[in-house]
């Protein structure tokens, strides 16, 4: 027979188990954001040169892809993200660098990162709210992304603007898909690996910084 | 030093797209379906998006 006082407890304690992910989560993004911003601030006062964001946008790569999976599980994987997000931030100094010298330059930056931050929280709260399962629409993110990398290798050598517009454009909704997908997954307790839940909100969060401030850099220059 | 960072950025990407086919193989396969409703509670948000997106393009024009 069914004992409902021991479905009780699972069920608690898997709620307990699913809130601490979710908090350890947004403690660490909060975290590796902070890290981000300040090496940012780094890399403008040495007004590094703009290859440095390719060299470290590849330097993360490697490091997202062979090593945060293996030490994901440990707390050598907290080393590892702060890693990755600290020469993220470095990279995007050299970014922030060139924008900040155009007219306007720091009213851009400035709309990129508040409008970041609305389109996070904004659809964050709503994925937290309607509790609903957003994994349905992981087989259309995923084809979406290799679309867009598709698109990414050979705009790396045409260096076409309005490919680059199509691709900020789509990569700003495929990243929107990801944090639904990602912030359901964690709140529906799927996700347990606190350190790659924040790799995944990081990178979407980045992403739309990124992308955004190329959208708004376009359409905001006068030729 | 560019040229040579592009190459490597391509190959990482190319690589990216190999390890990503699986990950779509498997949401396509063994993801849950859509239900009645699901759709539009992800079209509602990311047209929120779009607009928002827009509203920030018309302020810096």
């Amino acid at each position: 027979m069914a004992n409902p006082g021991l479905s009780f407890v699972k069920t608690t304690d898997s709620v307990i188990a699913t809130n601490k992910v979710l908090k350890n989560t947004y403690l660490l993004l909060s975290a590796t954001l902070g890290f981000s911003a300040l090496t940012a601030m780094l890399s403008i006062v040495l007004a590094v040169p703009s290859w440095v964001y390719l060299a470290s946008v590849i330097a993360s790569m490697v490091l997202g892809i062979f090593v945060l999976p293996r030490t994901a599980n440990s707390s050598a994987g907290i080393g590892v993200i702060f890693l990755i997000t600290g020469l993220l931030g470095f990279g995007l100094g050299a970014i922030l660098t060139l924008y900040l010298a155009l007219p306007h330059g720091a009213q851009t930056v400035g709309l990129a990162f508040g409008g970041t931050a609305a389109i996070f929280l904004g659809l964050s709260g709503y994925a937290l709210t309607s509790r609903r399962d957003f994994s349905f629409i992981g087989g259309f993110i995923f084809a979406g992304m290799m679309v867009v990398m598709l698109a990414i290798i050979a705009n790396l050598f045409l260096q076409m603007p309005a490919l680059s517009l199509a691709i900020a454009s789509v990569i700003i909704l495929l990243m929107s898909g990801f944090i639904l997908f990602d912030t359901s997954r964690i709140a529906r307790g799927e996700e347990t690996n606190y350190i790659l839940a924040t790799y995944g909100l990081y990178l979407s969060i980045f992403n739309i910084f990124i992308s955004l401030l190329q959208i708004l850099g376009i359409m905001g220059s006068d030729d | 030093m560019e040229l040579l960072l592009k190459i490597i950025a391509a190959l990482l990407f190319g690589m990216m797209l190999f390890l990503l086919w699986p990950v779509y193989r498997h949401w396509q396969e063994h993801g849950p379906k859509a239900q009645k409703g699901d759709w539009p509670a992800v079209i509602l948000p990311l047209g929120a998006v779009v607009l928002f997106v827009a509203l920030l393009v018309l302020a810096v024009r």
